[in-house]
């Protein structure tokens, strides 16, 4: 599964819902480090399926999630796990970065 | 394990790099780029213009071309010609002999021929909190985070181009934008000076240095030092974005290739060549003067057609 694009109107639920830990990456179209992490973030939905779930937030379309969580630079990526967010991310990262920051919310297959 | 061996291996995918692979692509020398990692500094695959909105000066680009999209262009234009991509940073060389070694941490590779485009990358202030307080109102990107300031009093430090193309950019988020500079005049273009001096948003406060940003767990305010007469005084904004200038990605080379005073690689006057025979520098790397998009591109251009000779030489 790649990743799915979250809204105001469906963020508490999918966040609250998921089994899962849930990555929610903060971006927006005109935010260049944003789609250089965006095909890493991909690549990580389908090799963690069913252990991790990525999803997009648009902060343009989306303002007032990204202010809840006091999103001030992007892409920032929070990591939520039952409901909580419980890490988060600032800046572009390679994979191995992201897979690291990742790996205390996945098994231990990473 | 097999060690991957290539013709050309350039380092580093801003313009400079960028255009060596399309020249090397062209002279069908399927070149390896190893293209640096992601980050949210401008050091990054694609460089600096990453970091940048709309670039008006490249030429053949009447009305302007988007940073990123410009090297987007530019990366699929050497893709086309067969260059490959590695999107990883390089962790150590060896020129000491050849063929010339790469690491990207353990795996090897090795190269006929070397072209060097790591770029450069922003300075920061060198104050301690900065490293608990960027992304978190501190900011060396504009273009990522100026939405985030929507009717905030923020500050933009810095006197060249750069700054100034920051400061305007952000008054179209912020409710008032000040530029703080170390001197009484700007190393900006007069054009951009112009654009500053006529925008309503923007104050200037000329001779003035940031010495300390507050703030916990986000920026409150900052302190500012007169440098005339050392009097410092406070900024209540809750932006700072810091464009005050760059330094070359040299430390891979430190010792193997010969730098100036400044840390800029030595290339031969009107040519690519480094002290290392077989191994090019182009891009901001070597040059302090010009840092265009277009002159790096130029470079790159060079550095292309001298190790696509100096291969032939060798034969």
């Amino acid at each position: 599964m790649a990743s799915i694009n979250l809204t105001t109107s469906t963020f508490d639920e999918t966040i609250g819902a998921s089994g899962v830990p849930v990555v929610v990456d903060f971006w927006a179209e005109w935010c260049g480090p944003c789609k250089m992490v965006a095909p890493i973030l991909d690549e990580i939905a389908t090799e963690c399926q069913g252990e991790m779930t990525i999803a997009k937030l648009n902060v343009d379309e989306n303002p007032d999630i990204a202010m809840r969580y006091q999103v001030m630079s992007i892409p920032t990526m929070i990591v939520f796990n039952g409901g909580e967010a419980v890490h988060r991310i600032v800046g572009a990262k390679s994979k191995s970065a992201l897979l690291e920051e990742f790996g205390t919310f996945l098994g231990n297959s990473h | 394990m097999n060690t991957q061996h290539e013709h050309v291996i350039i380092i580093g995918s801003g313009p400079a790099g960028l255009t060596a692979a399309i020249y090397t692509a062209r002279a069908s020398l399927a070149p390896f780029v190893i293209e640096g990692e992601p980050s949210s500094t401008s050091d990054q695959p694609g460089g600096q213009l990453m970091l940048t909105t709309e670039v008006e000066n490249f030429p053949g680009f009447p009305s302007g071309v988007m940073g990123p999209e410009l090297m987007a262009n530019f990366r699929a234009q050497a893709e086309r010609f067969g260059a490959r991509f590695l999107t990883e940073k390089v962790t150590r060389v060896d020129f000491s002999q050849r063929p010339f070694r790469v690491w990207v941490r353990d795996t090897e590779y090795t190269a006929d021929t070397i072209i060097v485009s790591t770029g450069a990358r922003s300075l920061m202030l060198g104050l301690p909190e900065e490293s608990r307080l960027i992304g978190h109102g501190l900011s060396t990107c504009a273009t990522c985070d100026g939405f985030f300031f929507r009717d905030h009093h923020i500050a933009v430090v810095g006197g060249g181009d750069s700054a100034i193309e920051e400061a305007t950019f952000l008054t179209k988020f912020a409710s008032k934008v000040t530029l703080i500079h170390r001197r009484d005049e700007f190393r900006a273009s007069k054009i951009m000076q112009e654009r500053a001096f006529s925008n309503p948003k923007i104050e200037v406060l000329w001779n003035h240095t940031v010495t300390a940003i507050h703030g916990d767990t986000a920026v409150t305010g900052i302190e500012v030092t007169n440098t005339v007469d050392g009097a410092t005084s406070e900024l209540p904004v809750t932006g700072v974005f810091i464009a005050i200038g760059h330094r070359p990605n040299t430390d891979l080379f430190h010792g193997t290739l010969d730098c100036d005073e400044n840390g800029y690689l030595v290339t031969e006057p009107n040519s690519s060549r480094t002290n290392i025979e077989g191994v090019f520098a182009c891009g901001d790397v070597q040059d302090h003067t010009y840092r265009q998009a277009i002159t790096a591109a130029g470079s790159g251009c060079m550095a292309a057609i001298d190790a696509e000779r100096w291969l032939e030489s060798q034969h």
